[in-house]
């Protein structure tokens, strides 16, 4: 693994963190992943392994069970996890981004000090609810109803391609409590499995991220306590998109640990192997390929500290989150791409870990907003035709001598 | 009763790194750096006396100045405290000038008095000479136990480690002070943890110079010239035949004919 090129940013704190998940993952993601990503299965031995080290509530305050590391640092986790295999990064980005961070960010105190100690110390496995079999990029479209009655909501509707939906304890689900407003009358609620009407399954045939759990999750009728609403009702739209900007700084990340594995593996690869008398890695057009990866590693790792060093600092980064994620997602699947081109014939097969990353790279250029998605939010941001206003609940700024 | 454990700083594996003969000269090795992985079992193994022994740990790292990377680590994993050894106290010795200056930097360790064990990795991956703790037992002149794979107690002021040898283990009882190198199946090192290494990251790692070791240099060999040996170009030949055993046949005559057998 050669060094980062955004070292000289980061802290010592930081490269010890780095080099203890970059471990993490050479030692215990990489020997195993392949064959579950073979099989279809989920690496549920990684999970008591990944809770033990922290890295299930590595940016929440560590009075909340946490790790009380600053966001920075999920990025680094997010980066060598995804080196090793997506799926492994995708349950962190699932159960911490868009599950735990979105109840520190609008939960009260009390939602706080009841769902987050369980979910930090990994005790409980969290997934986010918001796809429908009808509804992705057009969230608004969503038909899952919750409809109150007394101190208490009764929830309907059905959600597809929800990460971990058939392994997790917990579920973040959005539904309308008043359809007649559209995004505005979205609410967020979250429930536990074990609750009648609740059941979940898992879909099958999947192009990439195979070693990642994705399923539905069906809702008939579940009653659920009015003090398991997340925010205020009709704050789902922002609550989901805000989870958005969370987890999409892990895709991003994540997807800079892939681009990193294409030129390790490409590099060691082009120079071992020999055509027309010399290495490959002495034909241009090989070293073309791979110097493409390596502008995309180094544009990539820049994208993603400066949306890391916003969040550290409270600043709404929506904006940046969302170019490193567009930008990202896009060089890994470029650079997936050249990595099975230098390895030839033997990078179509699964001998090599680079027609994996290929594949999964396909699935980050769609989740987490499509690339599509993106590039039309860019242009209205650009164009002035979109502004981010200030949130009822701001993601706090990292603290720390709060948060540890 | 404090246990000492010898780190060094070595190019990470991982990389594959291409060190030119001039990088290794000069010591500027463009390569990132990370604690050898034989000495985290050493590690590992002091952290886990510590918590058997209610003992105080202690690496000690001979290196460049600030190359305090691997020392950082045995932090974050749980050692105590850390101490750095200035390189330059060596002056570019060899392996009996460096087990001189970390057996001097032992007696340092809270004024020399309670250290009782010395634990190290089996060797480094860059030097990979495994003679090292070899010396720093004979410079403080303490028993040596080589290839531990786990030490079962200490009891009375004797330790019973158990030992690999080919073919075989044998358990030995040795009394204190003792210097230890470990095999690689005494443990399974453990990862950092995130309160370790914000640890590591705040703690001041102090520097021993000569002036803080005041050890005679008996310096004997010096690097005079260092190459890559030249790469050998080899030839394949492929046999072919109708049978297995005619290409054995010829694989067989081909080998008599270059008196390998």
């Amino acid at each position: 693994m050669m060094a980062s090129t955004t070292e000289f940013l980061y802290t010592e704190e930081h490269n010890l963190v780095r080099k203890m998940a970059y471990d993490f993952t050479r030692n215990e993601v990489m020997p195993i992943i392949a064959e579950h990503d073979r099989k279809h299965t989920f690496p549920f031995e990684l999970l008591p392994k990944m809770a033990q080290l922290g890295f299930l509530g590595i940016c929440l305050p560590a009075r909340y069970g946490g790790a009380g590391m600053d966001f920075l640092s999920l990025g680094i986790v997010s980066e060598a996890l995804e080196y090793g295999d997506s799926s492994v990064r995708e349950t962190v980005a699932v159960h911490l981004a868009l599950h735990a961070l979105p109840i520190f960010q609008w939960g009260t105190e009390e939602q706080k000090e009841t769902f987050l100690p369980g979910l930090a110390g990994g005790d409980q496995i969290a997934c986010f609810g918001l796809t429908e079999p009808g509804a992705g990029s057009d969230v608004a479209a969503l038909q899952s109803r919750a409809v109150r009655q007394g101190e208490e909501y009764i929830l309907t509707g059905e959600k597809m391609w929800i990460t971990l939906a058939d392994v997790a304890d917990r579920f973040l689900v959005f539904a309308k409590t008043q359809p007649e407003k559209g995004a505005r009358g979205i609410s967020a609620f979250v429930l536990e499995r074990g609750w009648e009407g609740l059941t979940t399954g898992s879909l099958e045939g999947k192009m990439g991220v195979r070693a990642s759990n994705t399923g539905w999750i069906n809702m008939q009728d579940v009653r659920v306590p009015a003090s398991h609403r997340l925010g205020e009702e009709g704050e789902g739209f922002k609550i989901a998109m805000s989870c958005l900007d969370n987890a999409r700084f892990g895709v991003a990340a994540g997807a800079v640990g892939i681009i990193r594995a294409c030129i390790d593996e490409s590099v060691k690869y082009a120079l071992q192997r020999r055509t027309f008398g010399k290495p490959i890695a002495e034909h241009q057009l090989v070293q073309q390929m791979i110097a493409q990866m390596q502008q995309d590693l180094d544009i990539g790792e820049l994208l993603v500290w400066k949306a890391g060093t916003l969040k550290n600092q409270g600043v709404r980064n929506t904006r940046e989150t969302s170019m490193a994620k567009w930008f990202c997602t896009e060089a890994a699947r470029r650079a997936a791409d050249n990595a099975v081109q230098v390895h030839g014939a033997y990078g179509y097969s699964d001998e090599y870990n680079v027609e994996r990353h290929l594949r999964n790279t396909k699935s980050a250029v769609i989740y987490e907003g499509t690339s599509q998605i993106h590039t039309l939010m860019q242009a209205a941001y650009t164009l002035g035709m979109r502004e981010d206003r200030p949130l009822r609940c701001p993601m706090p700024a990292y603290d720390p001598d709060a948060w540890q | 009763m404090n246990v000492a454990v010898l780190i060094k700083q070595t190019p990470d594996t991982a990389e594959l790194p291409k060190v030119t003969v001039a990088e290794a000269q000069s010591g500027e090795l463009q390569a990132t750096m990370v604690i050898n992985p034989w000495d985290e079992f050493a590690v590992e193994e002091a952290i886990d006396l510590s918590d058997r022994f209610s003992c105080d740990t202690t690496a000690i790292s001979l290196g460049r100045e600030g190359e305090t990377d691997a020392l950082k680590h045995a932090l974050a994993m749980g050692v105590d405290s850390a101490l750095h050894v200035d390189e330059s106290v060596v002056e570019g010795g060899d392996e009996w000038a460096t087990a001189e200056a970390l057996a001097a930097a032992v007696r340092k360790v809270d004024g020399g008095e309670d250290v009782e064990i010395v634990l190290a990795g089996k060797m480094s991956v860059d030097g990979n000479s495994g003679v090292i703790y070899a010396g720093v037992a004979c410079k403080l002149g303490w028993d040596l136990l080589v290839n531990v794979t786990r030490i079962v107690d200490i009891v009375d002021g004797t330790l019973i480690a158990e030992q690999a040898f080919e073919g075989g283990q044998e358990t030995v009882e040795v009394p204190l002070p003792v210097v230890i190198s470990v095999a690689k199946e005494i443990n399974e090192p453990r990862y950092p943890s995130f309160m370790g290494i914000r640890k590591a990251s705040r703690a001041a790692i102090p520097t021993l110079g000569r002036e803080d070791l005041e050890f005679p240099l008996s310096r004997t060999t010096r690097w005079t010239d260092l190459n890559k040996p030249e790469t050998e170009e080899v030839q394949v030949r492929i046999f072919e035949g109708a049978s297995v055993e005619e290409k054995a046949a010829q694989l067989a005559d081909a080998l008599m004919a270059e008196r390998v057998i």
